[in-house]
């Protein structure tokens, strides 16, 4: 969905107050019934992860994070089956995820000193089980199962969603006959920057040439635009000439606004497209007569 | 004439009353034409010619108004004029000369006549074949003394002490009576020209056209001349005063804007139009419509001239008045109502704009840039804001944008580097590269913005881990590449009508009437921004990449761009040209076809090997480049030095000497004039350089405007131009701003090649023309544009595919084309003449024979038979094209990229062969339909029907009847 930057603001201010929790979604849901849950999850997970940059640090300050620990030790002690951590994270105002994140790291400190690895705090994360104390284990579960901006869960659900609409792409791409070489082909070819599709013969979509296709799955706003603008979508354009992005989740529609300078964004896979059609040239006369 | 226009604007408003005055002039033109009553046609001409005059006449004031300070060097220097008849385009530029060229001028006399002797062997070469040489002697026997007084000081003051005051049209008035010339209404040298600063004779124009037909005497125009002083005299206001008053000749007001293009910002307070206050609207848009008329049906001079005016119209401003006062004098004073109808800003805007909307097909066809500048308007919103929405619509059809060097894995992937870091290095390089040319582009242009403070530390940065990663010579490739792929000039295979620096006029937006008068100076005129001779120059983009050489200052990568800048040239120089009047005499050949391939090709070759070299010479002597010239010591040491020590990039002389043996200077003296023109002080002065200018000079000196009826004229032309362009001032060249070769002259000279194979230059005057018009043939917009589409799918297609497979794709289509058109001559033609053959037999037998009947027939013939052709054609060129590209890319090609190959080669292959066979068909077909015809694009169509049959005719003539005339 395109939306203008007046019907973003709106959105992004309600956003402000909620947390990142399945009753906040439905809040968020209820009060703009007219846009879909994906768009409004999107947005409020990308304006939730700014906020978590902004407040992160001072949640990991060492003394912070001891009387963080120390609290939820004593509670935990008090009411094992408690959902301890949710609470401290909601009322600290903190990612669930991350507040498990933050007390499982402290908590294998105390396990196995400083030099614990990275690797085994994860994947503890991803399979509290593997924690040897049992209640923490649950309350890191519960953590990571409340949270829908942080965390394993959400992670996977977001590589899910990002592979499935790059299969709705290639599917539509062959559903067009359009032929393509894909990111895995091309760096096979040695390519240093790979956007997800090539098409090997160019097609206009709304009167411009594209040469590549980026799928996002995901709402295009200004941060995260000029993030990709810089580090994928330009290098795109210096090796491959104009292209177009999908944000399957919408995006901000002033941000369009590079389609003279060969980046068109688009909100779903485009219908106006002319090709140079030249074997279903007499087949598919009304292809052509859309420009 | 004034009376019909009269009647229709009467009909409108009864108190629409035309001035007194220009029934005045109408009367006049009637009195000095003998061909009033002469029928039908010469009654539309005259009134076209009229109604033309009447418009300018009636918008004089306003756009009086709307010229800031004249500059005194309209009236042509004494003794200049007196050397030279009509050397009009030129002359709005003399100013820009500031010294005599002393190698050049050399006793040729003054200031003014050697002008006249550089400038003027256009005109003589062009408008007046038969004529010998461009010397100032045969010219001044050319020179009426009876018409025009030219040594009258009155008439023609010498530059400098014309007491024109400021804001009096300082329009050449020119006496002409033209409408009575042109019986026929062939286009004439006068309207090609420039709006202003006319001047023609009558004999000139008689010279061309049959004696017979000659109407303006001397006599009659000195009469002109006499009412016309009169006239003047009595104008109260000389703004008032009408440039063309007794003129027949449509000419355009003057020019909004000057000379220069330094005061483009309007000085005087203007009037804001508003449409609430525009009068007379119906007789407007009566006037708009049969104006309208006139251009759609194409009976305007030239279609642009009568554009620019209307963008004059659009953009001229009254001084500040009282409104009211002036609209109550044209209530009440009908007398006094001469220019009423335009004379207000608000009738003019809203006569522009209604004209604009009518003939938005035309004004659609404009570069993007124009388009845009249009539609932001402010004026053309506020009076259509339909029109403003169409205009932002047909923007966004063509778009255009600035390609970036693909990405081949050929040359670029991993196994192209040393190691990893190296690879990783260049990855990052080449993004840092297109975001400064990014940033460039969207901010170069604002106050204040300073290349080297803006991104000096981004490239140096850059530069330093090229320099750690030892990569120079992959980013000196992508610099050169993307340096050629922006500045390289008109693109020799896409449409046509983009001019060389759209992108610049593009990116400059609009602000402002300002740059839209600049914009229309380019669209009419470009050469009267920087006049023949500006100084040598970065434009668009190469500026960016100048910049980028300065800053960077890196010497590796200099070294590295230079060796590749030498090689290339080189290689260039060395390209095959194909002799053009070889391939004519070979009438076995398709010679003419041929014949242009070769001339698209070698001003692709010579156009890129100007740049290249224009940067090599950059490169080469940026070293020693100063601000002021060195003392003369400092001079001797550094060139005692220099030829010691220095080797010089490249070996002009040896170059020079090889081209001059092998006699092809007309590609290496161009771009050698590009390197040179780079030169530091001292440069000049060292041995190599100063054999090599020496050799050049002499060349410039044996080039002496010797008309020559060959097709090499224009050949000739170029090399007078860029080295007159480089000998402008003495030889010392870089302190006087060495001045640099106009390009608008050679992003035209495919087309002037083009324009003289059709046999029309020197007759039509078609070499200075600056816009063809060609809209004529776009007549279904949609269409042309989903074709446009389809061409940028094409040129994209090539973009990320590697460069062998464009050249098989052009070159099986060149070749299959080609044999098509043998093909077709073998069969269909030769029997195509058989059965001419047959058909004239017969018609002489009868006796009775008609010719119009003959004609036609004929044409019937033609017409089946030319179907057919194409129908062939490009049924051959499919057959053909698709074996021969199958066979000769690589069989690992993916199955789609060949399909779009073979149909991409299919089409190229079938265009020119159509292009070629429908060429030759139209000329028969008009010449034998209407040899009356005006044609559109002003290249006068030679009458000839052996120029379509070829070999196989067998007959000189020009029309049927000649034809058969040899057979008895």
């Amino acid at each position: 969905m395109r939306l203008s930057r007046a019907e973003y603001k709106d959105i992004v201010r309600a956003t402000e107050q909620l947390r990142p929790t399945r009753q906040c979604m439905k809040i968020l849901k209820d009060r703009f019934p007219n846009h879909s849950q994906s768009t409004l999850l999107s947005i409020f997970s990308l304006e939730y992860q700014k906020r978590t940059k902004r407040t992160i640090s001072r949640h990991h300050a060492a003394d912070v994070v001891e009387s963080h620990y120390q609290r939820y030790l004593n509670e935990a002690k008090a009411r094992p089956a408690a959902p301890v951590l949710l609470e401290m994270a909601n009322e600290v105002d903190l990612s669930p995820a991350l507040m498990g994140r933050l007390i499982l790291d402290r908590f294998l400190q105390d396990v196995s000193g400083e030099m614990h690895s990275k690797a085994v705090l994860n994947s503890m994360l991803k399979e509290p089980s593997l924690i040897p104390d049992q209640v923490l284990a649950n309350n890191i579960y519960q953590c990571t199962i409340n949270d829908c901006c942080y965390g394993p869960l959400v992670d996977c659900i977001k590589h899910a969603i990002g592979q499935e609409h790059e299969v709705l792409l290639r599917d539509k791409l062959k559903e067009r006959n359009l032929s393509f070489l894909d990111e895995n082909k091309l760096r096979t070819m040695g390519y240093d920057k790979t956007p997800d599709i090539i098409l090997e013969v160019p097609i206009a979509v709304e009167g411009h040439i594209v040469h590549w296709i980026e799928s996002k799955a995901s709402f295009g706003d200004d941060y995260s635009h000029r993030t990709y603008l810089n580090e994928q979508f330009w290098s795109y354009w210096n090796r491959f000439g104009p292209g177009l992005v999908i944000y399957w989740y919408g995006f901000i529609g002033e941000l369009d606004c590079q389609r003279d300078r060969g980046i068109l964004l688009k909100d779903c896979f485009p219908t106006d497209i002319v090709t140079l059609c030249h074997t279903s040239h007499q087949q598919s006369p009304e292809k052509e007569d859309n420009d | 004439m004034a009376a019909i226009l009269d009647l229709h604007l009467r009909k409108v408003s009864s108190a629409a009353h035309l001035s007194s005055k220009c029934c005045s002039s109408g009367q006049q033109e009637r009195d000095s034409l003998p061909f009033t009553e002469c029928g039908v046609t010469v009654q539309k001409h005259q009134f076209v010619s009229f109604l033309l005059n009447f418009l300018r006449e009636q918008s004089s004031p306003a756009l009086a108004h709307g010229t800031p300070a004249k500059t005194p060097n309209r009236p042509r220097p004494a003794s200049d004029a007196a050397g030279q008849l009509s050397s009009d385009r030129r002359h709005g530029q003399r100013k820009s000369r500031k010294k005599n060229m002393a190698l050049g001028a050399q006793g040729r006399g003054g200031r003014g006549s050697q002008h006249s002797d550089e400038m003027g062997f256009w005109d003589t070469g062009s408008k007046k074949p038969g004529r010998g040489g461009g010397h100032s002697r045969s010219r001044e026997q050319l020179s009426p003394p009876s018409t025009l007084n030219f040594n009258n000081l009155e008439d023609f003051p010498p530059v400098g002490s014309s007491p024109i005051s400021i804001s009096k049209p300082s329009r050449r008035i020119n006496p002409t009576p033209v409408s009575a010339e042109r019986p026929r209404s062939k286009p004439k040298t006068c309207f090609t020209s420039t709006p202003f600063t006319k001047l023609s004779s009558p004999p000139m124009g008689a010279e061309v056209l049959d004696g017979s037909m000659r109407v303006g005497s001397p006599l009659s125009l000195q009469e002109e001349r006499e009412l016309l002083k009169r006239e003047n005299k009595r104008a109260q206001q000389p703004a008032a005063s009408s440039p063309c008053l007794s003129s027949l000749e449509p000419c355009t007001p003057p020019k909004t804007g000057v000379l220069g293009g330094a005061k483009v910002t309007p000085e005087l307070q203007t009037l804001c139009p508003e449409r609430s206050k525009v009068t007379f609207t119906p007789e407007l848009d009566l006037l708009a419509e049969l104006y309208c008329a006139c251009i759609s049906e194409n009976l305007v001079p030239n279609i642009f001239l009568e554009l620019f005016f209307v963008m004059q119209l659009l953009t001229s401003m009254s001084p500040p008045s009282n409104d009211a006062e002036e609209q109550e004098s044209f209530s009440t004073t009908n007398s006094g109502a001469s220019s009423c109808y335009l004379k207000q800003v608000h009738n003019c805007v809203y006569f522009a704009v209604t004209v604009l909307e009518n003939q938005f097909q035309l004004v659609a066809h404009l570069d993007k840039g124009a388009l845009r500048l249009l539609a932001e308007n402010e004026r053309v919103a506020s009076f259509s804001p339909a029109l403003r929405d169409l205009l932002i619509q047909a923007q966004g059809k063509m778009s255009t944008f600035i390609h970036s060097v693909p990405f081949q894995p050929d040359t670029d992937n991993r196994s192209n580097f040393g190691n990893d870091k190296a690879f990783h290095t260049f990855k990052k390089q080449r993004d840092v590269f297109y975001e400064a040319l990014r940033e460039w582009e969207d901010l170069h242009n604002e106050p204040g913005w300073n290349f080297d403070a803006s991104l000096g530390g981004r490239i140096r940065g850059m530069m330093n881990q090229l320099t750690s990663a030892g990569n120079h010579s992959h980013f000196a490739r992508l610099f050169l590449k993307q340096l050629v792929q922006m500045c390289k000039g008109p693109r020799m295979s896409g449409a046509p009508g983009e001019p060389p620096d759209a992108d610049l006029l593009e990116m400059l937006g609009a602000d402002g009437l300002g740059r839209l008068k600049r914009l229309e100076e380019r669209l009419i005129q470009p050469h009267g921004i920087v006049g023949p001779c500006p100084p040598p120059s970065f434009p668009g983009h190469q500026e960016f990449f100048r910049d980028f050489i300065q800053t960077a200052s890196c010497c590796q990568l200099n070294q590295h761009l230079q060796d590749s800048l030498c090689q290339q040239l080189l290689q260039l120089d060395e390209v095959s040209i194909l002799s053009p009047s070889a391939s004519i005499k070979e009438e076995d050949e398709d010679g003419d076809m041929e014949q242009q391939d070769e001339k698209q090709r070698f001003s692709s070759v010579l156009l890129l090997a100007r740049l290249l070299a224009k940067f090599l010479g950059f490169i080469s002597f940026l070293p020693y480049q100063t601000s002021e010239r060195p003392s003369r010591e400092i001079q001797e040491a550094s060139v005692a030095l220099r030829s010691k020590v220095s080797v010089p990039v490249l070996d002009v002389c040896a170059v020079l000497d090889n081209s001059v043996r092998r006699r092809r200077t007309i590609l290496t003296v161009p771009w050698l004039v590009e390197f040179l023109s780079m030169l530091d002080f001292v440069g000049p002065l060292l041995l190599c350089y100063r054999t090599a200018l020496g050799t050049l000079l002499l060349l410039y000196r044996r080039l002496q405007l010797r008309r020559c009826a060959d097709v090499c004229y224009l050949n000739k032309l170029l090399l007078v131009s860029v080295l007159g362009w480089l000998f402008h001032d003495c030889i010392p060249l870089v302190d006087q701003q060495l001045l640099y070769f106009c390009c608008p002259f050679l992003s035209e000279f495919r087309k002037l090649l083009a324009a003289f194979v059709s046999g029309s230059t020197a007759k039509s005057g078609g070499i200075i023309r600056k816009i063809t018009p060609t809209s004529a043939e776009l007549k279904d917009t949609p269409i042309a544009n989903r074709s446009q589409q389809k061409l940028q799918l094409e040129q994209a297609f090539f973009h990320n595919q590697p460069p062998s497979l464009r050249r098989t794709v052009e070159f099986v289509a060149e070749r299959v084309g080609s044999n098509s058109v043998k093909h077709m001559k073998a069969t269909l033609v030769s029997e195509l003449m058989d059965r001419g053959e047959k058909i004239l037999r017969d018609k002489l037998k009868s006796l009775n024979f008609n010719t119009s009947k003959l004609n036609e027939s004929i044409c019937a013939l033609l017409c089946d038979a030319g179907l057919e052709a194409l129908e062939r054609a490009t049924r051959f060129c499919d057959e053909k094209s698709l074996e021969a590209v199958r066979t000769l890319l690589p069989e690992e090609t993916s199955p789609t990229v060949l399909r779009t190959s073979e149909s991409i080669t299919k089409r190229l292959a079938a265009e020119k062969a159509c292009s070629w066979l429908s060429i030759r068909f139209d000329r028969v077909m008009k010449a034998l339909g209407s040899p009356d015809s005006v044609n559109v694009s002003g290249a006068e169509v030679p009458v000839n029907i052996s120029f379509f049959f070829g070999v196989a005719c067998r007959y000189k003539s020009e029309i049927p009847a000649e034809i058969m005339f040899s057979f008895i």
